[in-house]
C-alpha cells in the first residue's frame, strides 16, 4: 500500500461511551499491530477521524500519552461526520490521522499548580492533560478541577468526575448553569466564572487551562486575572475548522498563525497578540 | 527573482511544430495554450495548428497540471465493518507544459513552496517531477497585468525549464534553465543553433509597475484592524470564489468523500476563503463572518502571511481574478489603494 501524508491508520472502535445527549467517547485500537507500535503523541494533540465514505473531522486525542494502546476522541454529533461516526459501533472500522499540532509544556509546569477550568464539551480537549498530569501526580503540586455544563445530563465523563471528586489530590467544582440541576443535584449551582471565584485558587506558582464556550471564557478571564494569573499563565487550545491538519489546506489560521502547526495549544498571552479571527 | 540560465540557444519558429511533434513523440503529453473563440485554455495538444501562442492570457491558469481542480486521494471498499483501503498511484503522466507566460511559471514555485514545507504532499511532487515548463515570454500584456508590481516580469525566467522569446523575424531565443530543460533540449538538438548575444529585452511585453508590492506587503500588518479599508473594497464581492478558481497560485483545498454503495473515493478539492463554508463551524461559529473579513483574508494571505511563512508571494499578478470577476473587483487596483494610502 503506497502511504502519503494522507493515509489514515485503520482504528478499530474498542469501547462506546454514551457521555451526554449527542456526544460519544470511542475508543480507538489500531488494528495493525505495527501502527500502535510506533505510534506516540503528547497531551494537546489532535487529529483527523474519518468515516469512510463521509469525510473526516477534527477533534483532540482525549486519552493521554501515559496510556499506550489505544486513543480516544470524543465528540458531538453535529454535521455529516459526525453524524457518520455516531452512527458507528463497537468493532467497526474509522480513519485516523496525526498526532498534529503542538502540545501543552507539562514538564514546564512540573512544581506548580495547576487549574483546570472546562465548559461543555470543553472538558475532552483538557481530559488528556488532566490524566496526563493525575499519572504522573507527585510531579505537580495542587490539582484544581473546575467544570460546568448547562444541565447535568450534558457533563461529561460522569464515571471518572466521580473518580477525581473521590481523590483527596484533586479539588473539583463541578457546577451547573441555574436551571440545569436535577432534584438529585449535590454539586453547585451557577456559572463557571462564578464558581472559580468562590473556589479562590491561587495565581501564585500556577498554570491555568481554559478551555469552554467563547462566552465561558470572556468571562472567566477577568476573574483569573484577579486571582493573579499572568497572561503567560494561561493556556487554552483552539479548534478552528481545519482540513488536512498539516497547514496545507488554508483555514484554520488567525492571522499568519495556523492553529494546526503552530497550535493548537496557545498561551493567552500568544492569543492577545493574533487577530480575532477565532 | 530569475533563474540562472545555464545554456542559451537560438531556434525558428518554423521549428516548433516539429518540437512539439518530438515531445508527443517521446510519449510526452503536451498541454499548451489552445483558443476556442475568445477563450483561451491549457490543454493536450497533438497538432501545432490548434496552439495559439499569441495569447495575453488564458482564463484558467495552469496549475491544474500539478494541482488538479480534484483529485483522488484514495480509493476504498467497505466489507462488513471494515474497510479495505486502496493504494493510490503515485505516477503521473510525464507532460510538457508548452508556452505558458512568465507568471504561471511562477506559480509552481508559490506552490511548491506551500506543498513541500513541512510535510511533502506527494501527490503534487509526483506530478511537478513530471512536469516540463517550456515557458513563453509576453510579447503583450493588457490592463490587467502587475507582474512587474511583484518584482517579476514578462520575461522572468523562474518556474521555467526552458524560455522562448520571440525575437522578430521568427527566430526564437531559448534561455536554458534546469537540467530538465537541457536534457529536452540535447534530445532534439538539431532544432537548435548556438546564441551569439542576442538579447531578449526589447521584445517583452511593457507591463507598467503599478504599485511598490514590497510597500503593500510591509504594511498589510498594520492594515489588518481598517476594518473600514477591507469593507469598501469588498462592498460588492459576492463570494462566488471565482477569483481563487482562476487563479494560479490559490491552493486552498477541502478534502471530500464520495460513496456509491459500498466502494468510493477521498478526493481532495479546491477551495476558496471567499466561501462562507470555508471556516464555518460545526457549532454554527464562524472566525471570518463577514465577506470582508474574507477578503481581507485573501489580500493578507498572498500578500502577507506566504511571504512571511514561506517566503514566496502568494500571487504572480497574472490578473486573472480581475479578467474573471463577475463584478469587476481589481486586485491590482487595490493594491495600489494600498500602496497609496
Amino acid at each position: 500500500m503506497v502511504k502519503t501524508i494522507f493515509t489514515p491508520y485503520r482504528m478499530r472502535i474498542a469501547a462506546v461511551t454514551e457521555e451526554a445527549p449527542a456526544v460519544k467517547t470511542f475508543r480507538l485500537e489500531f488494528v495493525d499491530p505495527q501502527d500502535a507500535e510506533k505510534f506516540k503523541f503528547r497531551a494537546g494533540q489532535f487529529g483527523e477521524y474519518g468515516v469512510f465514505g463521509e469525510g473526516e473531522s477534527t477533534f483532540c486525542i482525549a486519552s493521554p500519552p501515559t496510556r499506550s494502546g489505544y486513543i480516544e476522541c470524543t465528540f458531538r454529533q453535529a454535521g455529516r461526520v459526525t453524524t457518520a461516526l455516531s452512527d458507528r459501533d463497537l468493532g467497526d472500522i474509522i480513519g485516523f490521522r496525526g498526532p498534529y499540532g503542538n502540545t501543552f509544556p507539562i514538564e514546564q509546569w512540573e512544581g506548580k499548580n495547576l487549574l483546570f477550568i472546562a465548559g461543555g464539551i470543553g472538558l475532552p480537549p483538557m481530559r488528556c492533560v488532566i490524566w496526563n498530569v493525575l499519572d504522573l501526580r507527585d510531579r505537580y503540586k495542587d490539582v484544581s478541577i473546575v467544570y460546568g455544563a448547562r444541565t447535568v445530563a450534558d457533563l461529561v465523563y460522569k464515571n471518572e468526575l466521580a473518580e477525581w471528586g473521590s481523590r483527596p489530590d484533586v479539588n473539583l467544582h463541578i457546577t451547573v448553569d441555574p436551571g440545569g440541576e436535577t432534584l438529585e443535584w449535590k454539586g453547585k449551582i451557577g456559572f463557571v466564572p462564578k464558581i472559580l471565584e468562590e473556589a479562590k485558587p491561587t495565581g501564585t506558582n500556577s498554570i491555568a487551562v481554559v478551555c469552554g464556550p467563547p462566552i465561558m471564557i470572556k468571562l472567566t478571564l477577568p476573574v483569573l486575572a484577579k486571582l493573579g494569573f499572568a497572561p503567560e499563565q494561561i493556556y487554552t487550545t483552539l479548534e478552528n475548522r481545519m482540513k488536512c491538519g498539516l497547514g496545507k489546506c488554508g483555514r484554520c489560521n488567525v492571522g499568519s498563525v495556523m492553529v494546526c502547526k503552530d497550535g493548537p495549544v496557545f498561551t493567552l498571552a500568544q492569543l492577545e497578540k493574533l487577530p480575532q479571527e477565532y | 527573482m530569475n533563474s540562472t540560465v545555464i545554456g542559451r540557444k537560438l531556434t525558428k519558429a518554423a521549428n516548433l511544430p516539429q518540437l512539439l511533434k518530438r515531445l508527443i513523440g517521446a510519449g510526452q503529453q503536451v498541454l499548451a495554450p489552445v483558443r476556442q473563440g475568445e477563450r483561451v485554455s491549457f490543454m493536450p495538444a497533438t497538432d501545432f495548428s490548434a496552439v495559439d501562442l499569441d495569447y495575453v492570457q488564458s482564463v484558467c491558469s495552469a496549475k491544474e497540471a500539478v494541482f488538479p481542480r480534484h483529485e483522488m486521494m484514495m480509493k476504498f471498499t467497505l466489507t462488513g465493518k471494515d474497510v479495505d483501503m486502496k493504494p493510490v498511484e503515485l505516477t503521473a503522466k510525464p507532460t510538457v507544459l508548452f508556452g505558458v507566460h512568465p507568471c504561471d511559471a511562477a506559480s509552481f514555485t508559490t506552490l511548491r513552496a506551500l506543498f513541500t514545507w513541512d510535510s511533502p504532499d506527494e501527490y503534487f511532487e509526483t506530478k511537478l517531477d513530471h512536469l516540463t515548463v517550456i515557458g513563453l515570454s509576453c510579447a503583450m500584456g493588457d490592463s490587467y497585468c502587475f507582474c512587474t508590481s511583484l518584482g517579476s516580469g514578462p520575461g522572468d525566467t523562474r518556474g521555467s525549464d526552458i524560455l522562448l522569446t520571440r525575437l522578430g523575424g521568427g527566430q526564437i531565443l531559448v534561455e536554458v534553465l534546469t537540467e530538465k530543460g537541457r536534457a529536452l533540449v540535447a534530445s532534439m538538438a538539431e532544432l537548435f543553433t548556438a546564441a551569439n548575444g542576442q538579447k531578449k529585452d526589447d521584445h517583452l511585453a511593457k507591463i507598467a509597475r503599478r504599485f511598490d508590492g514590497e510597500k503593500v506587503k510591509a504594511q498589510l500588518p498594520e492594515r489588518f484592524n481598517q476594518v473600514d479599508l477591507w469593507r469598501e473594497q469588498s462592498m460588492r464581492c459576492i463570494g462566488c470564489g471565482a477569483c481563487a478558481y482562476v487563479c494560479p497560485t490559490c491552493s486552498c483545498f477541502d478534502i471530500q468523500d464520495e460513496r456509491q454503495r459500498n466502494s468510493g473515493e477521498r478526493l481532495r478539492c479546491w477551495d476558496s476563503c471567499g466561501f462562507r463554508l470555508f471556516t464555518l463551524h460545526a457549532s454554527g461559529h464562524n472566525p471570518r463572518t463577514m465577506q470582508s473579513e474574507r477578503w481581507r483574508q485573501r489580500v493578507m494571505h498572498k500578500f502577507s502571511y506566504q511571504p512571511q511563512r514561506l517566503d514566496v508571494w502568494g500571487c504572480v499578478g497574472c490578473g486573472r481574478c480581475s479578467r474573471g470577476c463577475p463584478v469587476d473587483m481589481n486586485l491590482g487596483e487595490h493594491l495600489q489603494q494600498l500602496a497609496e494610502l
